[in-house]
């Protein structure tokens, strides 16, 4: 019998062409006659615009066409916000700037020239006259009567006000014995996607079709958003997903610079291209978390939790993106973390400021969960005088599955879970009674050894259609060709994730074929049926599944063909090793397949054509688990961290290929360690962004890193027929409070109990010496 | 602005063009010679997406400008290969999952190819500290600093001749 490929960590099939160099991304498509463009950008935070003067720039050789907010603010459609929360204030935010900027980034013109060197010196040219205005910078003060209003039309600069939760919380923090609160900041990050943004336009006037290729997750979202926003069928608006150098959420969108570049192709009968700069784009692309909350947990003296409660002020940046309003609902749901909880309650205060939109960045709100309720527990431990492991597993659920899926007071039902084995994998791995030998040991000799642990559980596999703005089901279409060669269609878009690679394995063992008779196309709505896209780690777990279901129609299908080739009855046929078997006679699937398209031999009942469709609506999200566990030792002299050991126990569920399932939590743990200890978008007093290179935006780099050490646990999904959970964000979830953890536990001899994030070597090195100078 | 007539050897073929004085090599590359493969992922000389070599040397071709490269000798990542024969750090990639979105892997690759040059067998250390120019978002650089490692197994049992 043939050897299963699913569970296998067999090389990419994308790989080829883009260790080669050979691959496209937007910037590599080139077509004749392509226009460049460039934009001007506010300088300020918040000002109004008194005059835009482009008279130089629109005189300079090259130049074909400037644009201000004049010009086509009201010819094309608002920015679209796809998410709706009750009563909230959604700006009328238009493609470049009208009357006003509201934040140091804010597109207010655009340059069209034949090349972009000219583009650029010609934007040089443009005068824009502001009228200063204070910027609105404290998500906490925003809302003051006294601040900026930043859209005077609300009155306010609060967006929206929210209260989520079950259960009686102010009963269950009376009834506690303890109640401890920590205020807990999640700073801006940036997603830094290696390529950033860019969009090229095709206009054909003559067919009066505009194509567009620009750097996105979600194609045909964006297409049908894009349609609207230009007002243009969305049947003539082909738009395609070519190469794409990353994500991380900050392509799950849609962007007034791809709406304003398909307009100037139309208007000007010429493709049109835009690619971001680096400064741009950590000015322009959306920007992650940027919550201040305020943890309250209430616990009996043995550790059990009785209720918790988080007010939260969510920075919502100076207008809606897509999903921005969205995000902290999204920390709602996963307050309960690992435990059994009663009461939880969220009380979130959205505000505009001055700054970039934030949106979904690896995790979009999770990671905030996460991680307060892991501090929050390390908290507890800290009050009790418990092992932060005990606190935990004291908390824990029995393991549970279909059967007795794990209700939260947040509303959710978790799929499936054992906290425990993954616990208890983790804690061997590192012997953690040994480890904590050694710490004792090594603080009594004056050194700074952290141990810190975070048991995760994170909700993804994005979901059930009524709980998200634009659908969650996701689409498959397979053909087995004539040569039996298979082509599969789905509406994922893959951006680094490998489902080209693994959806082809999955169709391998289903067909009996093998993974390089297989194709996946994604990524061009001219091509793939309507789809969702790739986000919230949802591309294998619904994604994979619809493909999986058409292949299980192909199979009925090819099943019942066979049966008639052979003469046999179609409930006797089995199928193995791409042989359909009955009664000693068989046929392959190459020999159906073929049959299928000349069909000179069907039952009459029956269709020509081997071709099979599933638009997969998964019935709940799925819920990753795990346990991470950090040890670092600090360095008194200058404060700096040096991770010894990193160890992660994930839970994803079945895995389709081992391989790309490490990458991507080796990628998430990065992307943690990041928040933890180095990134964190700046903006100073006067709105100007300060971090707005990658000198000061500090990306981790390898040398900054431990290895990781990886294993698993397999608790299948009951969610979906491949039992698979997600794990695309995972890492970036759950190593965040582990690292955080470790630190605070390693200053522990200083009496620290929390430290904010990034945690600078500056930080620690400021409190080691004010203890050693017995300063107060 | 008046133009410099240039001549550069990229992937041992000669080319003679007329370019601004303030044309990047990476765009000269990308744009003129059409050679996409060498990415731009910043404006500050940080990201090393751009990474080429000129004349043996690794650098980053959007701190260069292609009249610097008049008479000299590139090679980019199209040029690794030997006909359809993989050089052994490209194959090594692919086989340790080195890259996900692939679009910082050309200039990771020629780093990479130039640190086996000049120590071809690095500890974990040395790789982290030789890779520390090039950034990647996608993989947490572990399974890259195992495609090194693996390389440098291939190179040592077959020596690649150096590029060109």
């Amino acid at each position: 019998m043939a050897e299963k490929v699913v569970g296998k960590g067999i090389k990419r099939t994308e790989d080829p062409r883009l260790i080669q160099g050979l691959a496209h991304y937007v910037d590599d498509i080139k077509l004749p006659d392509t226009l460049h463009a460039v934009f001007v950008r506010s300088i300020y935070a918040h000002a109004r615009i008194k005059s835009i003067d482009t008279s130089a720039a629109a005189k300079t050789a090259g130049v074909v066409a400037v644009y201000t907010g004049k010009d086509i603010g009201q010819k094309i459609g608002a920015v679209p916000c796809g998410a709706a929360i009750p009563d909230m204030k959604v700006p009328d935010h238009r493609v470049l700037a009208m009357n006003k900027v509201y934040w140091v980034g804010h597109p207010v013109a655009v340059v069209i020239a034949e090349n972009k060197y000219i583009a650029r010196d010609a934007a040089d040219l443009i005068q824009v006259d502001y009228d200063e205005l204070p910027p609105v910078l404290d998500e906490e003060t925003a809302g003051d009567p006294k601040a900026a209003v930043i859209h005077e039309q609300f009155g306010t600069n609060i967006a929206y006000k929210l209260t989520a939760g079950e259960g009686d919380i102010e009963a269950a923090l009376k009834s506690a014995d303890k109640v401890i609160k920590q205020k807990i900041y999640h700073r801006r990050l940036a997603p830094i996607a290696m390529e950033t943004r860019g969009v090229l336009a095709r206009y054909y006037p003559g067919e009066q079709e505009l194509t567009l290729w620009t750097s996105t997750q979600i194609p045909h979202l964006a297409r049908t958003q894009i349609s609207i926003m230009l007002n243009f069928p969305e049947n003539k608006l082909r738009l395609i997903a070519p190469e794409v150098g990353g994500g991380f959420g900050s392509k799950l969108n849609v962007y007034a610079e791809e709406a304003i570049i398909g307009y100037a192709s139309m208007q000007l009968g010429r493709p049109v291209k835009w690619i971001e700069g680096r400064r741009e784009n950590i000015q322009g692309t959306i920007h992650g978390r940027g919550q201040v909350g305020y943890v309250e947990i209430g616990v009996k003296k043995d550790g059990t939790i009785t209720g918790f409660r988080y007010n939260v002020f969510a920075d919502m940046g100076a207008y809606f993106q897509l999903l921005t309003p969205a995000i902290p609902t999204l920390t709602g749901l996963m307050l309960s973390g690992c435990y059994k909880i009663p009461a939880i309650q969220m009380n979130v205060t959205a505000c505009f400021t001055t700054k970039m939109s934030t949106d979904a960045y690896r995790g979009a709100g999770r990671p905030e969960a996460t991680y307060v309720i892991e501090r929050a527990l390390d908290l507890i431990a800290y009050e009790l005088g418990m092992d932060v492991v005990e606190v935990r597993r004291k908390n824990f659920p029995e393991p549970f599955g279909a059967e007795n899926p794990f209700k939260t007071a947040t509303g959710l039902f978790y799929d499936s879970g054992n906290y425990q084995g993954a616990l208890d994998k983790a804690l061997k791995m590192v012997d953690y009674p040994k480890l904590r030998d050694e710490q004792k040991k090594a603080r009594a000799e004056g050194r700074l050894i952290g141990v810190g642990v975070s048991t995760y559980v994170e909700i993804c596999a994005m979901g059930p259609s009524p709980a998200l703005p634009a659908g969650g089901w996701e689409s498959a279409t397979v053909r087995i060709e004539p040569t039996c060669k298979v082509t599969i269609m789905t509406g994922a878009s893959p951006h680094g994730q490998g489902q080209e690679t693994s959806f082809s394995q999955i169709a391998a063992d289903e067909l009996g074929v093998t993974v390089n008779d297989c194709t996946v196309i994604h990524g061009d709505t001219a091509i793939v049926q309507y789809g969702i896209g790739t986000f919230g780690s949802r591309a294998t777990a619904v994604g994979g599944t619809a493909v999986y279901l058409a292949l299980q129609k192909l199979k009925t299908k090819a099943t019942a063909m066979a049966a008639h080739m052979i003469g046999a009855d179609a409930k006797n046929v089995t199928f193995a090793d791409g042989k359909f078997s009955s009664g000693g006679k068989s046929v392959t699937i190459q020999e159906v397949a073929l049959n299928a398209h000349l069909a000179k031999n069907l039952p009459a009942d029956m269709e020509p054509g081997l071709s099979a469709q599933s638009f997969f609506e998964p019935k709940n999200f799925t819920f990753p688990f795990g346990t991470h566990i950090c040890v670092v030792e600090i360095d008194r002299e200058t404060g700096e961290i040096h991770m010894q050991r990193y160890i992660a126990v994930d839970d994803c569920g079945n895995i389709i290929n081992p391989l790309l399932v490490h990458g991507q939590i080796h990628g998430g743990i990065v992307q943690s360690l990041g928040q933890a200890l180095f990134e964190e978008v700046v903006y100073d007093d006067q709105g100007q962004l300060v971090s707005g290179s990658l000198m000061d935006y500090a990306v981790p780099k390898a040398s900054q890193l431990p290895w990781f050490e990886l294993d698993n646990t397999v608790t299948p999904s009951p969610v979906n027929p491949l039992g698979v959970k997600g794990v695309g964000e995972a890492g970036s979830i759950g190593a965040t409070p582990a690292i955080v953890a470790a630190v605070v536990d390693a200053m522990a001899p200083f009496g620290i109990r929390h430290l904010d994030m990034p945690i600078k070597p500056e930080h620690i090195w400021n409190i080691i010496k004010k203890q050693k100078t017995g300063a107060a | 602005m008046s133009t410099k007539k240039i001549s550069v050897t990229v992937n041992g073929t000669t080319h003679q063009k007329e370019v601004e004085p303030r044309l990047l090599l990476v765009h000269y590359l990308r744009d003129v010679l059409g050679l996409t493969g060498t990415h731009v992922g910043c404006e500050t000389s940080l990201c090393g997406a751009c990474t080429v070599m000129v004349d043996g040397q690794a650098v980053k071709s959007c701190t260069v400008l292609a009249v610097q490269a008049d008479g000299a000798s590139v090679t980019t990542i199209e040029g690794l290969a030997d006909g359809s024969t993989l050089h052994p750090m490209q194959q090594a990639f692919w086989e340790h999952h080195g890259l996900q979105c692939g679009y910082c892997t050309p200039g990771m690759i020629v780093a990479c190819t130039q640190l086996l040059q000049r120590n071809p067998d690095p500890t974990e250390e040395e790789i982290r500290h030789g890779i520390e120019g090039n950034l990647c978002r996608c993989t947490g650089y572990q399974h890259i600093i195992q495609a090194v490692q693996c390389a440098a197994k291939k190179m040592k049992s077959k020596p690649v001749a150096a590029t060109r």
